[in-house]
This record gives C-alpha cells, structure tokens and sequence, in this order.
C-alpha cells in the first residue's frame, strides 16, 4: 500500500470531530511549532520538504512564503483558497468534508509561520455544507484553545474566520480572491505588486490551496526532509488526485508522486480500469485547463517510456507531446467520447467564466465557443480548425491571468492530438450528430501516432 | 438583469440584521465592506432572491453605496436578481459530469418539470438550470439545491423524479 499522510485516517469514524482527530494523533503539528520552533523555522522545514503548490502552479510553497514581505507595524495574511473550481477537481472539497480539522491544523501551523494573526479561508460559495463543516471546526479548536488569544499559553494569537465566495471560477486566481474577499467583484489585479508585498487591504498576504497548507501538518510532524524522501526528483510528497469521467472507481485518492499513469488507472488499488469494459481513449491529467492527450501519450512518454503522475513527467514533452500536472484533476475519456463536443463544453465554461476585463480572454474565449458549437452541431467549416488555432494563439499570454491560458491550452491540444475528429465532424455533418469518431488510432502503440501526426 | 421596476418594500429579520452584524466582525475596522458576499447569500436564503431593494438596504447596512452592492451581485453566478422557484435545482453541466450522463438529465428534469432553464413552475415550486463545475466530479451526475446548498451526487432519471416529489410534498 501506499504512503496516506493526508488521508491516513480518513476511514476511521468520525474523524471530522476534534476530539476522534485529537486522538488519531491531530493538533501534534500545532504543539511542535508553536512550542518548541521559531516561525522562521517551520519555513525552513516546509522549503526542505520540497512542497510545492497543489492548486495548480505548482509553485514551491517555502520560497512563496518566503518571499512575505514584514513591515513593522503592518498586518500579514495568511488565505486560504478553497475556491475549487477547475473542471475534474474535487479533492479540496473531499478534505475539507471528511477531515476539516487537518485544514485548520494546518492553517494554524502556516499562519504562525507567517507571523499572521487573522486568517481567512475562502470558500467557493456553493460549497455551503463545507463551510459549516468548517465553521463548526474551528469553534471545536477553539473551545480546545487551538485558536483565539494566547493559543496553548505560548502568547501566540490567531483568529480564523471563513469566507463564502459568490460562485465565481475567477476567484481561484490568487487576486481575484482577494478582490473578492474584499467585497468586490472578482476581477484580477495586475501583477506587480504580488500578493505577497501587497495583498489583501493592501498588507502583505500569502495565499494557499487547502491541500498545499494541509500537507504543511506532516511535513512538521515529520520533518521536511522525511517528506522529501517521499516522490521522485523535484515532485516530493504525496498528491491528492482527483479522477472523474469514464473509470470504474472514480474519485479521491492519494499518490506518491510518481505513480506510473497506467497503474494509476487500471491497478485494482486505484481506479480499476475504464468503465463498462471501454478501452481508453484520452485523458486531461490535471483539470480542464492543460492540454488533452491520446491515450497512447497519456501512458507512455514519446520515446516509450512509461508517463508517471509527476510534475516533470507528465509536462515531459512541452506541448508537443506532454500535458501538466495542474491541480490533479484526472479527467478520463472512453472510446465512446467525442473530443470536439468537449472542447465545446470545456469553451464555454471558460466564456461562462471569463471575468471580461481583458479583451483577448472575453472575446476570444466566446468566438471560440461558437466556432466550436458549429463544428459540433454539423455547420461547421474546414477553415474553422485553424481560425480556432488562430483565436487560441492570440489569447494566450495577452491576458493579466491565467484563465486565458487556461482557455486557450484545451482548445489548442484537442486540434493538435485530434485533428483528425475534427475534420471528421467537418466531413460529416449529419453523421457526427449521432455517432462519434471513436478511438481511431489514439490508442497505438506512439511510434505510430506520432507519425501520423507529422 | 436587474429588474429596476420592482417597488416592494423589504424587511429584514432580527436573526438576519444580528448575524449580518457578527459577520462584519469578522474584518478590521473600516473594512466591513468584505461582509457584502456572505451577507448577500443570507439575504438572499431569507427573501429568495436579491430585489433592488433589498441590495439598497445591504448598501446602508455596509455604509456603502448601492451600484457597488449591485455590481458584486450582478457579478456572481449564485445571486439571483429575480424571483425562482421555491427550490431551485442547479445541475451541473460541465465536462467530467457529462462524460456520466448531465446532459441527459437535464433533458428529462426539463420533461418532469415541464418548464425550460430558468423559468419557474407555475406553482412558484421550482426553477432548474444548468451550471458549471461544482466540485463533484467524481460522482457525477450532480446537483445542489439552495439556500442550503444541499447536494445530491451519483444521479440517474430515477433519483431526480424522487427528488422532485419529496420536494413536492414537503
């Protein structure tokens, strides 16, 4: 079996009660930072343990926090984002359902760290049972005197409070979440300042993915470098992954970094293959936002060699032949799957979801969308698959976020890898309405598809 | 979009005015402005949707101006700026959960509940419309049900029809 250090005890009754997690061992990070380290060294433990950020950037948390600007005088923040939004991810909402205590341990062991004596954790507003799972959590740990004045005597005091967001995929960017939390509407800052010099009421704020500050509580149990021992090169720990779409046993699991892809998704521990007896025929690895792969390069790298669920391995390629690890949104597509209906979908959640500022990412994310229904829906032209090439260049990198990017990727690698299903729907109007192009060759062995592509 | 004419006066309740109050306390001084979101969701559990007038209310509350209540409300998918059914059925329509039948669903929740996306039963019951992930989509097909936010997961044609009646008898 594999290493659980965020789930170890997520089977165990009641564990999402202070006490049952108290005696499983919970609130020891708490005792060990607060007691017996200098805030300046649970940074250092977490820039040992190689963490880097699991919502999605995969920027290394230690260096992020130490990049925290302290003023004399000046509040510091600490926030958490629980805005889970991407398309195929849910492991925040898992956690927070299951374990919400793990989260407020954490914020308690990152806020010490980062000198800060309120702190928010923004949830996405649907999540409306989240958050009374959460609130509730946090008055058990007060009334524990894990939090409020004078935390366990050691003069430390923290105030944490959570903030339901109004429903809103933009506020997952690290500014549009402070915009929001704000009381404004959630359009993203320009960059510089970063959040860290200038970030919630203008103080220096950090802001953290639930599963990024939720691992902080093992990496100080532990140690950073016993954490770092964990994965493979510089994609240390484990990894909550969420899988969704066509498997037997869709949902929460936790990996060591550098889990084989194809063990991932057929071994009987994990998700036990594709539903139905399909056959596989793509997969988005990390949320809808990076690029769709054929089956044959979710598996294997192009020279052949296995593809592992890793930061380096699955980007292996660039975009040519790789995809990103993102926020581990493992989407998985059987052969009964059409890739364009998809793209469409994927477009117009990201037109849906565009907050408009920019002009590339408000217009281009809805030509794409249109473009893409007419291809679906049978009037769709030959030209269309390079105008949406074309629209797709454009936006990326001529936005002030990522969502442009994040709109742009899917768009993009669908036509690279599957271009082919496009001309088809192209080719057969009335045909595509009710059938679907099928596996085709996604599936061969990559020699091969990949010289069908060049 | 914002339904100017609607004229009724709005009443906030004691238990709403006070938990507004504790949520303002939440923020520094002066930056009370960071309660409009969750007092926004209060509002609207307790009146069903946000009319102008309510939002103006809001804005006094905060001390701040209407147009900045009324550019946040209109800004966020889950605040309503007209009246809904009693419950309103949000069906994920996204991806992961179409790849396990959303589409199809909504289709039928369209046949039982014999009104298009967004508008309300004749009984003033129910609304349904799609909306974009919520965060589930491991089990899907999905759907949340406020101002609880109630979630039903792993949905098939059979589940919502009972859904649909126990709502009805409630």
């Amino acid at each position: 079996m594999a290493r659980k250090l965020l789930l170890e005890h997520i089977n165990v009754p009641d564990i999402h009660t202070f006490d049952v997690y108290r005696q499983k061992g919970g609130y020891r990070a708490v005792e060990k930072a607060l007691k017996t380290l200098t805030p300046d060294e649970v940074v250092e433990e977490v820039k040992k343990s190689g963490l880097r950020g699991r919502g999605g950037a995969g920027f290394p948390t230690g260096m992020k926090w130490s990049f925290l600007a302290k003023p004399e005088g000046v509040a510091r923040y600490l926030v958490c984002n629980a805005d889970e939004s991407e398309p195929g991810t849910f492991k925040d909402r898992y956690l927070m359902t299951h374990i919400p205590h793990a989260l407020i341990e954490g914020m308690i062991v990152s806020s010490f760290a980062l000198g800060a004596h309120t702190s928010y954790i923004y949830v996405r507003g649907e999540m409306m049972p989240q958050i009374r799972i959460l609130e509730r959590a946090i008055a058990e740990a007060k009334n524990a005197g894990f939090l409020g004045k004078n935390i366990l005597g050691t003069g430390y005091d923290l105030e944490l409070y959570v903030q339901p967001g109004g429903g809103a995929y933009i506020c997952g960017e690290e500014t549009a979440l402070l915009e929001s939390l704000e009381g404004k509407r959630g359009n993203p800052r320009i960059k510089p300042p970063f959040p860290a010099i200038a970030g919630l009421y203008g103080c220096p704020t950090v802001v953290n993915n639930v599963e990024s500050i939720a691992a902080t509580v093992p990496i100080i149990n532990d140690g950073g470098d016993e954490y770092a021992k964990i994965g493979i090169g510089r994609s240390t720990g484990t990894k909550l992954i969420s899988a969704s779409g066509n498997l037997v046993r869709p949902g929460v699991y936790e990996i060591e970094l550098g889990l084989p892809v194809e063990e991932f998704i057929y071994s009987d521990e994990w998700c036990g293959g594709i539903a139905n007896g399909k056959r596989l025929k793509a997969t988005v690895a990390g949320g809808s936002s990076v690029p769709v792969l054929p089956a044959n390069l979710s598996l294997k790298l192009a020279n052949g060699d296995p593809r592992l669920m890793s930061y380096e391995s699955l980007s292996e390629g660039g975009f040519a032949t790789g995809t990103m690890m993102g926020s581990g949104g493992f989407i998985a597509f059987d052969e009964d799957q059409c890739i364009v209906r998809n793209t469409w979908n994927f477009s117009r959640f990201y037109h849906h979801e565009s907050c408009g500022q920019c002009s590339p990412c408000r217009e281009g994310t809805g030509w794409m969308e249109k473009v893409l229904h007419r291809l679906e829906f049978g009037h769709g032209k030959m030209s269309d698959i390079d105008l949406l090439v074309d629209v797709s260049k454009k936006i990326e990198g001529n936005t002030i976020c990522p969502l442009g990017d994040a709109a742009a990727w899917p768009v993009a690698s669908a036509i690279r890898h599957f271009r082919d299903e496009f001309e088809w729907h192209v080719n057969e109007p009335v045909k595509s309405l009710d059938t679907n192009y099928g596996l085709a060759n996604y599936a061969e062995p990559i020699a091969k598809a990949v010289s069908t592509e060049n | 979009m914002l339904k100017v004419e609607e004229q009724q006066p709005v009443q906030f309740s004691a238990a709403l005015i006070e938990k507004s109050e504790e949520i303002v306390k939440r923020y520094p001084e002066g930056k009370q402005k960071s309660a409009l979101l969750p007092i926004l969701h209060e509002v609207q559990a307790e009146l069903g949707w946000l009319s102008p007038n309510a939002m103006d209310k809001i804005a006094e509350f905060l001390s701040i101006e209407p147009i900045e209540v009324y550019e946040v409300a209109s800004f966020y998918s889950m605040y309503f700026l007209k009246p809904q059914g009693k419950y309103v059925l949000e069906v994920c329509r996204t991806g992961p959960c179409c790849l396990v039948g959303a589409e199809k669903l909504m289709d039928h929740l369209q046949k039982s509940l014999g009104v298009k996306e967004n508008e309300v039963t004749p009984d003033g019951l129910f609304s349904w419309r799609g909306v974009e992930c919520l965060a589930a989509c491991g089990y899907g097909p999905v759907l949340q049900i406020g101002p609880e936010y109630t979630f039903y997961e792993n949905l098939n044609e059979q589940k919502v029809d009972d859904l649909i009646q126990d709502l009805r008898k409630k």
